[in-house]
């Protein structure tokens, strides 16, 4: 495909008209530089009752491949041949009208989507209890809060039944339990033994729904396989070019939090982060411990040194601290090397980042951010996927429910009190 | 899934570039007729929702016009009216004019509005602007009533030539839809055509016979004046309605002759621009 500047009439005119001047000049061929391949060389193949997921950085291609899939864009070149009908699941709300009423506009929206009278009628009530809008079906949808269009408006596309059904990352609509009712739709869907292409930036949603997974980036399809491992390989990716390799991240010359007056002289050298066998790596599954590797550079002997990691969540939330506390420690001139490690880390599946800061009594060295890691789900079984959707939070830990109070204890409680 | 299934061979669909030259598809138009019927319907709830005066307005505007008309042309410049009431007489002619006018605007810019539908969704195209002509219809029935009325009020008889004007509202929907697939398709990647139509409606006005007969036209100049296809609606119009002399026999065929031409060559013209819809758009 190509792109296509904002044309206006009398910009085409004039490019015809100057076509015998650019001619002679040789600069005739103007715009056809411009072309941008947004999908090359994407090959593969689904059986039906797939569930498939479909990752990349945004400007991969996900939506363009999507669209292709849907009739919207057109192929350039290349063909694809589809087998069933084709539900596309590209944005919320598509044909809905702000001035008709919730009922008239899961008509329209449903009509739009590609169902028949016949079967909104069959499904409407359905549709409007998913949505929890009940009371309501009845207002024009532009007094409707955010909230219930958005369920409404996603809760007439999840009620469709196509024999393939294309999402693009419409999941994340509504607030926390209302995602956890549409993944759970999901499910549902692919329980039915429909084929689901699911695009997501939300590698715990991808773990959870799909066994197989695309990647692409730039236009091309890096990955095709098994979910875990696509994944997996996709959150290294992302993690190295965020900053430094996989896993190690050379501090020297990583900027800092706050130039210091003085001259440093302890400061921090390189970060590494392993995982139970040693390795080298990014990425942990939950429950793994992770290892933390700091390599100190000190320029002159000191004797006082106090270390602290502070582990935050991507939007900046922090989560806890590591500190070392001030160590009586002399550390010689040159580098060394401090480990620690949280044993199991008890994060949820998501991304985070570490910020180291040194110190020797007075502040030394900090650096933001300097290392990323994410922790994603360890493979489970389909059963767990529920549950695991429905716990929220950065932190998990090991718990249980004290036994359940039965009626004849009573006693034990009055006595208790008393 | 326990037990084996059946392979079964779905009906499948191959995707791939369009070829050079672009057929028209009627049948896929056909399948997905109850989507035609339902943006149709969302328009006209759409339009009588908003305002109160929603339906006046489709009465208040060729009524006000007449008067206007019929002050000034009627009455002060004595414009002939080809033997009856000047009021009754551009009334008339108004009400397909308004049918057009209003089908044309809307037709020329309705792949813009529905952008979103264009860049989400699948359905043949051809069904936007197609679903475009189908409001201004419910104006012209309101309208349609105080013609009623006039010709009531200046005692104009009902003959059986009514019938011919349902003929003449398609040679009128023909016509608004032919020119604007034209401009509908190109509106995509010209944005500034949007400016173009008012101004080429407007003129259009004058040009129709709407507040004057064709009578006035010079012999010589009958046929290109015939060319306009409005010509045939509104004086087709006037015959059916007020039993006005000038049979429009062959302005009628003109008419409806480059009505279809548009249609045809617009119909065209929209499939092979249709590719480029969605990412244009």
């Amino acid at each position: 495909m190509s792109h296509y500047r904002y044309q206006r009439l009398t910009d085409a005119i004039v490019e015809a008209a100057t076509y015998p001047v650019r001619l002679l000049r040789g600069a005739a061929r103007s715009a056809k530089k411009d072309v941008l391949w947004a999908l090359q060389d994407v090959n593969f193949s689904i059986a039906e009752g797939e569930a498939i997921g479909l990752i990349g950085a945004n400007g991969a291609g996900k939506s363009t491949l999507l669209k292709i899939l849907s009739r919207i864009t057109e192929p350039t070149t290349g063909k694809a041949i589809i087998y069933g009908r084709v539900g596309s699941l590209l944005e919320v709300g598509t044909g809905f009208h702000p001035e008709l009423t919730g009922r008239e506009n899961t008509y329209l929206s449903g009509a739009v989507l590609g169902m028949r009278r016949q079967d909104i009628d069959r499904r409407f009530d359905e549709i409007v209890a998913f949505a929890e809008v009940e009371r309501f079906i009845d207002m024009p949808v532009k007094r409707y809060s955010t909230g219930m269009y958005l369920r409404l408006a996603f809760s007439v596309a999840a009620h469709l039944e196509p024999d393939i059904l294309l999402v693009d990352e419409v999941l994340a609509v509504g607030d926390a339990s209302f995602q956890k009712k549409s993944l759970g739709r999901m499910e549902g869907v692919v329980g039915e033994g429909r084929t689901v292409v699911l695009v997501s930036h939300s590698m715990p949603t991808i773990s959870s729904l799909t066994r197989r997974c695309l990647w692409l980036d730039q236009g091309r399809l890096l990955e095709d396989g098994p979910t875990a491992d696509v994944v997996r390989k996709y959150i290294s990716h992302v993690a190295t070019s965020m900053g430094g390799s996989t896993g190690r991240v050379n501090l020297h010359d990583h900027p800092r939090i706050s130039p210091h007056q003085h001259a440093r002289e302890i400061e921090f050298d390189q970060i590494c982060l392993r995982n139970r066998q040693g390795q080298i790596t990014s990425a942990f599954f939950e429950s793994e411990p992770v290892h933390l590797e700091v390599r100190v550079v000190a320029h002159k002997s000191v004797d006082l040194v106090e270390i602290r990691a502070y582990v935050k969540s991507i939007d900046g939330t922090w989560l806890f601290s590591v500190p070392s506390g001030k160590r009586e420690v002399s550390l010689g001139e040159g580098s060394h090397t401090i480990r620690t490690q949280f044993d199991p880390c008890f994060l949820r599946p998501g991304k985070y980042f570490i910020t180291l800061m040194l110190g020797t009594g007075i502040p030394q060295d900090a650096i933001e951010a300097a290392a990323y890691f994410e922790v994603e789900h360890s493979p489970a079984g389909y059963d767990d996927v529920v549950w695991r959707a429905t716990s929220f939070g950065a932190m998990k830990f090991d718990y249980r429910w004290d036994d359940w109070l039965k009626p004849e204890s009573k006693d034990s409680v009055t006595a208790g009190l008393g | 899934m326990t037990q084996e299934r059946a392979v079964t061979r779905k009906p499948s669909i191959t995707i791939k570039p369009s070829p050079r030259w672009v057929p028209l598809n009627l049948a896929e138009v056909w399948e997905y007729r109850s989507l035609l019927v339902f943006l149709a319907w969302r328009d006209v709830s759409v339009r009588y929702k908003q305002t109160a005066l929603g339906v006046a307005w489709a009465v208040i505007q060729p009524l006000l016009t007449m008067i206007v008309f019929s002050v000034f042309f009627g009455r002060l410049i004595k414009v002939p009216s080809d033997g009856v009431p000047y009021p009754v007489f551009s009334y008339a002619a108004l009400l397909p004019w308004q049918y057009f006018s209003t089908a044309l605007a809307s037709a020329s810019q309705s792949l813009i509005t529905d952008e979103k539908l264009v860049t989400k969704i699948y359905f043949p195209r051809l069904i936007i602007p197609l679903a475009s002509i189908i409001p201004p219809v419910v104006d012209f029935g309101a309208a349609f009533v105080i013609l009623i009325g006039l010709m009531i009020f200046y005692g104009i008889p009902v003959t059986g030539r009514l019938l011919l004007l349902p003929v003449l509202m398609v040679l009128a929907a023909t016509a608004a839809l032919g020119l604007g697939l034209w401009l509908s398709a190109t509106n995509v990647r010209y944005r500034d055509f949007r400016y173009v139509v008012p101004f080429v409606i407007q003129f259009w006005l004058f040009v129709s016979p709407v507040a004057y007969p064709s009578s006035v036209v010079p012999e010589q100049w009958r046929l290109i004046f015939g060319l306009n296809p409005m010509t045939g609606v509104i004086e087709g119009f006037r015959w059916a309605l007020l039993s006005t002399d000038t049979a429009p026999g062959p302005l009628i065929l003109v008419s409806a002759l480059i009505s279809l031409l548009t249609l045809v060559s617009g119909a065209y013209y929209f499939r092979n621009m249709e590719r480029s819809f969605s990412d244009i758009i």
